[in-house]
């Protein structure tokens, strides 16, 4: 009786003693290191998820020891927390820093010069679907229109995009939207910079920073002094 | 080459796993620490295969040592993420409520649960300077309609706070740059909900209601 109350009790001391060493180590570690995160939507093809939800979302490694002191360069895919959700975390390529100037697509205004602070992400992709449970009931006939804000749950106030065409089956509709994301955010909201993808197996790689030769900033504001060197 | 010198040595000495930890760790470090790193774990290596028993003692009692810091940081990270922490606030925008070089509790539950609310005094950070952190008080939630324009202007102007923002006053109206003028603010670049002043000890305990009477009424 008393050896089995003993080596009860032992477990139980064992079992607190790990459960405050793990913890407290995994948290630290996602929080400040790394973290992992299965990438959905298809904001972003062809760099992630390049056939949307048939093979399985792409899982990618976010770094975030690199972006502890908000250091991000153009050209990475970054995730963030969502400015309009701040339970969501977004991610999305770096095209501009503060103080570039660059020629949006879709924006309320045509030349934009990066406030202080902030800076531009877009996503890669240029044309996007969406699933009607978003937006109410089927349509028979295809329409076009420009969607408001009202409508449109994807609609922020980075988003531009024309409904036009639809296919519908029962209750189901795809809206084609010729859609395109785009949002300045504050440099307090950057999460981690996605430097690998690391399922499934096949797209193992390593992300590097790249921006589409048409999306590139018109000039900078600030004299770019130092180009920061660093050894990855 | 000189890493790869470093693992031959361990590799000599028996300690192949140490050694490759060790020498992958050194080739990642700059130039400048990389000689006294190599330096270090070459004497290191010495002493434990030369020295004997004392010498494995004291290595084994120093590893123990890094592994209980590295265990109370991690506890102190949590607490200091999910708990609470100390702030000290400097700046003239939240008068009479919080003077500069007070020493305030602010705790982080409230953020990480969405539970902050109208009347609450939040630290948050800048949203024009990730480095530099503000102390607000919450006037208005998403959704609600913020009059902007200044008591002695004619014309009413008003916004609406958009989804996923809030709207943050400071209590001295006259001397604060607050949402009045860069906007709404994200409310995931809110830190922590104020709730305890520390410092000065004669000002101990809760902070008080807005006395400048600009929080939305609850709107329909």
């Amino acid at each position: 009786m008393a050896q089995q109350a003993g080596a009860g009790r032992r477990y139980v001391r064992a079992f607190v003693s790990g459960f405050f060493v793990a913890v407290p180590v995994t948290v630290t570690v996602l929080d400040r290191f790394a973290y992992v995160a299965r990438v959905e939507g298809a904001s972003m093809q062809p760099s992630l998820n390049p056939e949307g939800n048939v093979t399985g979302s792409d899982v990618v490694l976010l770094n975030r020891w690199s972006v502890r002191n908000y250091q991000v360069r153009r050209g990475d895919i970054v995730s963030v927390l969502s400015p309009k959700n701040p339970q969501q975390k977004i991610i999305k390529r770096v095209i501009a820093l503060e103080g570039d100037f660059i020629k949006t697509l879709g924006y309320k205004n045509r030349y934009l010069k990066v406030p202080d602070g902030h800076f531009w992400i877009e996503g890669d992709h240029h044309g996007h679907s969406l699933d009607s449970n978003s937006f109410g009931p089927a349509l028979r006939t295809p329409w076009r229109a420009r969607c408001s804000v009202k409508c449109c749950v994807w609609c922020s106030h980075g988003v531009s995009c024309q409904v036009f065409g639809v296919q519908t089956t029962q209750m189901n509709v795809v809206w084609h939207i010729r859609g395109f994301f785009f949002f300045q955010v504050s440099l307090g909201l950057v999460h981690g910079r996605a430097s690998h993808i690391i399922w499934p197996p096949n797209r193992w790689q390593r992300i590097e920073p790249s921006i589409p030769p048409e999306r590139m900033p018109l000039l900078n504001w600030h004299a770019d002094a130092t180009e920061d060197e660093e050894k990855d | 080459m000189s890493t790869i010198w470093l693992f031959f040595v361990f590799f000599l000495r028996k300690l192949s796993g140490l050694g490759a930890s060790a020498s992958w760790l050194c080739s990642r470090l700059p130039g400048r620490f990389r000689s006294v790193a190599i330096t270090v774990c070459l004497v290191v290596t010495w002493e434990v295969s030369i020295g004997g028993d004392m010498f494995r003692r004291v290595l084994g009692k120093t590893l123990g040592f890094l592994g209980y810091t590295v265990q109370y940081g991690c506890i102190a990270h949590c607490a200091f993420e999910y708990i609470g922490e100390f702030v000290a606030c400097s700046g003239p925008s939240m008068e009479p409520t919080i003077t500069s070089h007070d020493v305030v509790f602010s705790e982080r539950l409230s953020r990480h649960l969405c539970r902050i609310e109208k009347g609450d005094i939040v630290i948050a950070k800048s949203p024009f300077d990730p480095h530099m952190n503000i102390c607000k008080r919450v006037i208005g939630l998403e959704g609600d309609k913020i009059c902007t324009s200044g008591p002695s202007d004619v014309f009413k102007t008003h916004q609406y706070v958009p989804k996923g923002h809030v709207w943050l006053e400071g209590d001295n109206l006259r001397n604060s740059t607050d949402s009045r003028s860069y906007g709404p603010v994200p409310y995931a670049l809110i830190r922590g909900r104020v709730c305890l002043k520390l410092w000065p000890p004669h000002n101990f305990g809760a902070l008080n209601q807005s006395p400048t009477g600009r929080i939305v009424k609850r709107s329909d």
